[in-house]
C-alpha cells in the first residue's frame, strides 16, 4: 500500500526550517537569469520551486568534484584510506536527476564496490519534486522514460496548487515527515488530483526525438561509423562542459598532492572528462580517441549503448544539460535525429 | 564535512620493498619486488599491479614474472611519465606501494593441453613472460610451444639471457627478429609478421597469444588469421592507462569493457567488433 501525505504549500518553510535545524539541507536556488544550482538553504523561501535543471546535477554531493581518498606520510611509509561525507537532505530533485543518481548507484555498487560512494550515499536523504510540465526545449525526459517518478527517493513532492502531495517511499522519509506536525494524511480528493495530473502529463510529454525508447539502443548500435560524428568533429571544441554537467558521467582522475612539508599529503580523485584530448592516451603517446569525433561518439555511446549492454538501462536521463551548456550548440536531440535520418 | 579513516578501501596499498633493481636497456629498468611480511602477490599470468609512489602517483604496470615464483614478483618499467621516471631513480632496499593484482590474465586452464603460439613485440614480452615462464615451469601440461619475439634493434632486447635459454630448449620452437640489426646480430631481420608464415602448426589445437604495442596487433592478427587459427583461440593483451584499476574511472574503457577489469587479456573473438579496441 502506497503512503501519501499532504503538505500545505504555506507550511513548506516550516518543514525546511525544521530540517535545517538538525542537518544540512540543499535545494535548487536561483542564480540569475535561467540559472539554478543546488546549494545549502535554511528556509523554504530560498528555494526555487520552479526551476530548469541546475548547472551541476546533484551528483556533486554523491561524487564530489574533488574527493580525498587517501592520506599519506612518506617518512613513515604510511597510507590511510579516507572517507569524506556529510549528512544532508537534498530537496527538490527532479525525476531526471533521480534517474541520474540511480545510474551512479548501479555503477558504484558494481563489484568491487566503491565504499566511499556507498557510505556517502547512505548519509543523504533525497526528496524528489515532480515536473508538471517541460522545463524547456532541451529536455528529452519522455523518450528515456524519466518524466514520471521511478523511485530512488525517500519522499516525493508533487505540486498541486495550494498543497504538495507527498509520496512516502522509505522509513527515512517517514522520519522526515514526522519531524514536524505540518503534514496531514492524504485525502481521496488530493489523491484524485494527483491521478489526473499524471493523466494530463501523458498528453504534455511526448517523445522528443524521432526514435522510440526501445529503438534508441538499436540506433546507436548501427551508428558506430556514422557521418554525424564527423560533423560533431568540426563543431566540438573539446571543452568538457557536457560531461561535467551530465548527471551520469562519473569518470575521474587520481592525483597526488603533497603538503608544503613535502612529507605528508593526500591522494584525491577529481572529475575528469573523456572529451579531453589526453583522456585515452597511453605510454608511447598512442591515443585511442585522438579525434573529437571519436570522443563525442564515446560520450553518446556511454549514454545509449554501453550501459544498456551492461546495466540494461539508458544512462541519458533526458535532463538536457549537455545541450544547454554546449558552447558549440551541439544538441542531443538534434544528434539523435540526425543519426536516425542517416540510418533510416 | 566529516572525515574518517576507512579500514577497507580499494585505494589502500600494500607496502612492498625492492629486492633488486637494474637497467635492462637504455629505457627499461628491471625490478624484483617483495610484499612486506612475505605475503605472496598471488597473481595470474597477464595481470597487472598499480605501483604507488607517495606524493607522486600511481601507474599500471604488467607483472612480468610467473606466479610459480611465489616469494617475489618482477616488473620491467619503461621511463615514460612522472611515476615511471621516479621509479627509475629507485634502487634495491627502497619502499613502494602495490595495489592489485588486477584484471583478467591469460586463461591458463583453457590453454592447458593445447599447442601455443606466443607472439611478442617490443615491450609485449614483459607481460607475456609471466605466461611463457609459467608454461615452461609446467611444461608437461602443454603441447607444442612456439615463441616469436620481435623488437626494434638488438639493444632493445629484454631478458636477453633468459631468452637465450628459451632458444636452447628442445621443447620450445623459438624465433626472434629485429627491425634493424647491428653488426653483431646473427638472427633474423624484419618485422615480427615475417616470422609467422614459417611456423608449422596445427590450427585446430593451437592457441595464439599476442602482446605488443597497439600498432602491431593489426598486422600480426592478419598473419595469424591466415594460419586459420579460430578467432576464439587468439588472445591479446591490450594496453590502456588505468587510473583506478577497479572499473570505475573510465580511462581504460574499450566499448562496454573496462580494460582493467574485463581485460587486459581479451579473446580476439570478444574484442574484434569494437571500435577503438585494436
Amino acid at each position: 500500500m502506497q503512503r501519501f501525505a499532504i503538505l500545505p504549500k504555506k507550511d513548506l518553510d516550516v518543514f525546511i526550517s525544521a530540517l535545517a535545524q538538525s542537518q544540512k539541507v540543499v535545494a535548487p536556488v536561483a542564480r540569475g537569469f535561467d540559472n539554478f544550482s543546488f546549494a545549502e538553504v535554511s528556509s523554504g523561501g530560498e528555494i526555487a520551486l520552479k526551476y530548469i535543471p541546475t548547472i551541476l546535477p546533484p551528483k556533486k554531493y554523491f561524487l564530489p568534484i574533488q574527493e580525498t581518498i587517501t592520506s599519506y606520510n612518506k617518512r613513515e611509509n604510511a597510507l590511510n584510506a579516507i572517507l569524506e561525507y556529510e549528512k544532508m537532505v537534498i530537496f527538490g530533485v527532479h525525476t531526471c536527476d533521480l534517474a541520474g543518481i540511480q545510474c551512479l548507484n548501479m555503477v558504484f555498487a558494481d563489484k568491487p564496490k566503491d565504499i566511499n560512494y556507498i557510505i556517502r550515499k547512505n548519509k543523504i536523504a533525497i526528496i524528489g519534486l515532480e515536473c508538471n510540465d517541460y522545463c524547456d526545449e532541451y529536455a528529452s525526459c519522455h523518450v528515456v522514460g524519466n518524466h514520471l517518478p521511478n523511485g530512488g527517493y525517500d519522499l516525493f513532492f508533487t505540486d498541486l496548487g495550494d498543497v504538495f502531495i507527498v509520496h512516502i517511499n522509505t522509513m527515512l522519509g517517514d522520519e522526515l515527515v514526522n519531524k514536524t506536525a505540518v503534514f496531514k494524511p492524504a485525502d481521496a480528493k488530493t489523491l484524485k488530483a494527483l491521478e489526473s495530473l499524471r493523466q494530463m502529463k501523458h498528453s504534455i510529454f511526448k517523445d522528443e526525438v524521432n526514435v522510440k525508447h526501445e529503438e534508441l539502443k538499436l540506433l546507436f548500435d548501427r551508428s558506430l561509423n556514422s557521418k554525424v560524428w564527423e560533423d560533431l568533429n568540426k563543431r566540438c571544441v573539446a571543452c568538457g562542459n557536457c560531461t561535467n554537467v551530465c548527471p551520469t558521467c562519473y569518470c575521474f582522475d587520481i592525483i597526488d598532492e603533497p603538503n608544503l612539508d613535502l612529507n605528508t599529503g593526500v591522494r584525491y580523485r577529481r572529475w575528469d572528462s573523456c572529451q579531453n584530448e589526453p583522456f585515452a592516451k597511453v605510454a608511447g603517446n598512442e591515443n585511442f580517441r585522438k579525434e573529437r569525433s571519436q570522443r563525442q561518439r564515446h560520450r553518446y555511446m556511454r549514454k545509449f549503448k554501453y550501459p544498456v549492454d551492461k546495466y540494461s538501462r539508458y544512462f541519458c536521463t533526458g535532463c538536457g544539460r549537455c545541450s544547454r551548456t554546449c558552447m558549440a550548440s551541439i544538441k542531443l536531440k538534434e544528434t539523435i535525429n540526425d543519426l536516425a535520418k542517416e540510418t533510416k | 564535512m566529516k572525515r574518517i579513516e576507512l579500514k577497507e578501501s580499494e585505494y589502500i596499498v600494500a607496502p612492498a620493498k625492492i629486492l633488486e633493481a637494474r637497467m635492462m636497456t637504455a629505457q627499461e629498468k628491471y625490478f624484483k619486488i617483495t610484499l612486506e611480511g612475505g605475503t605472496s602477490l598471488d597473481h595470474e599470468p597477464g595481470q597487472f599491479v598499480m605501483v604507488s609512489l607517495l606524493g607522486i602517483g600511481e601507474a599500471p604496470i604488467s607483472i612480468s614474472s610467473s606466479p610459480t615464483k611465489r616469494s617475489y614478483f618482477e616488473l620491467v618499467v619503461r621511463n615514460v611519465g612522472k611515476v615511471t621516471n621516479a621509479l627509475h631513480k629507485m634502487e634495491a632496499g627502497d619502499s613502494l606501494g602495490i595495489r592489485g593484482p588486477f584484471g583478467r590474465g591469460f586463461p591458463v586452464q583453457i590453454l592447458e593441453g593445447n599447442d601455443l603460439l606466443f607472439v611478442a613485440g617490443g615491450l609485449g614480452v614483459v607481460p607475456l613472460r609471466s605466461l611463457i615462464n609459467f608454461v615452461i615451469d609446467n611444461r608437461r601440461d602443454f603441447g607444442k610451444v612456439h615463441i616469436l619475439l620481435g623488437c626494434k634493434k638488438p639493444a632493445d632486447l629484454l631478458f636477453a639471457n633468459e631468452i637465450k635459454e628459451w632458444g636452447k630448449r628442445l621443447d620450445v620452437n623459438f624465433n626472434c627478429t629485429v627491425d634493424k640489426a647491428d653488426p653483431d646480430w646473427k638472427g633474423n631481420i624484419g618485422l615480427i609478421t615475417s616470422l609467422i608464415p614459417g611456423v608449422n602448426l596445427n590450427p585446430k589445437r593451437t592457441f595464439a597469444v599476442v602482446v605488443g604495442p597497439p600498432i602491431m596487433y593489426k598486422f600480426v592478427l592478419i598473419e595469424i588469421l591466415k594460419k586459420e587459427i579460430p578467432q576464439k583461440q587468439i588472445y591479446v593483451s591490450l594496453e590502456r592507462h588505468m587510473k583506478c584499476g577497479v572499473g570505475k574511472c573510465g580511462h581504460c574503457q574499450i566499448a562496454q569493457y573496462y580494460c582493467c577489469k574485463d581485460g587486459p587479456v581479451f579473446s580476439y573473438d570478444q574484442i574484434k567488433g569494437n571500435v577503438e579496441a585494436l
